[in-house]
């Protein structure tokens, strides 16, 4: 069985979300297998148009710290988060959407990006891919 | 046997590791990949990520910030 990288993504932060799909992706290229649990904030990025609106976790200003930390990302030319996402998904990532967090905050299926969800999962879904994975975070 | 060109050069972190995988992916067995870049950690990573493909490391041409990687799939 292939090597795994299973990620539990319980922020909407965008700077977090970035992690989340760059360790993902990152591991698709290097021949692992991996999965993101959006959980919680991080499943209100699953919404339809919400991947690019979560906040930045430090410096925010009202959204000023997030559009100059964007400015200076373009610079850059860092990829995009729709870009990043549909990279993970095109190398094969699975994304799996937290029924809890749906039924807490009200959100149906029909709300999300039921496109790029593989699974709709708890916890023992998570577990059961964790025991079986080389690494495991929590972001 | 073809030669597929991947032209990562301004890309920065993953996007060159990735453009890599997708381009293995689509290659034949014999096929080449050249990866044309200028991102400096890509240079390091895409022979990490060869190596742990079981895949052949052809050759590492370049400087840090503008470099060409060969891969046999």
């Amino acid at each position: 069985m292939a090597e795994r990288v299973t990620i539990v993504l319980h922020s909407g932060d965008m700077d977090k979300v970035y992690s989340a799909l760059i360790i993902g992706s990152g591991a698709l290229a290097m021949g692992m297998e991996a999965s993101i649990y959006f959980t919680f904030w991080g499943l209100q990025r699953l919404k339809k148009s919400g991947l690019e609106k979560g906040p930045l976790s430090k410096m925010h200003f009202l959204g000023l710290g997030k559009w100059m930390v964007r400015q200076r990302m373009k610079k850059a030319n860092v990829a995009t988060l729709e870009r990043l996402m549909r990279d993970f998904k095109e190398l094969g990532g699975k994304v799996i959407a937290c029924e809890m967090t749906m039924e807490i905050m009200g959100i149906r299926r029909e709300d999300l990006r039921e496109d790029w969800i593989d699974a709709y999962g708890a916890v023992g879904t998570y577990i059961q891919e964790a025991r079986g994975s080389q690494i495991t975070l929590f972001i | 046997m073809a030669e597929i060109l991947v032209d990562c050069r301004g890309e920065t972190c993953p996007v060159p590791l990735v453009e890599t995988r997708k381009a293995i992916r689509q290659a034949q067995p014999g096929d080449v990949i050249v990866v044309i870049g200028t991102h400096p950690a890509s240079r390091e990573e895409i022979p990490m990520a060869v190596r742990a493909l079981g895949l052949e490391l052809v050759s590492v041409e370049g400087t840090e910030t503008d470099w060409t990687i060969r891969i046999r799939r």
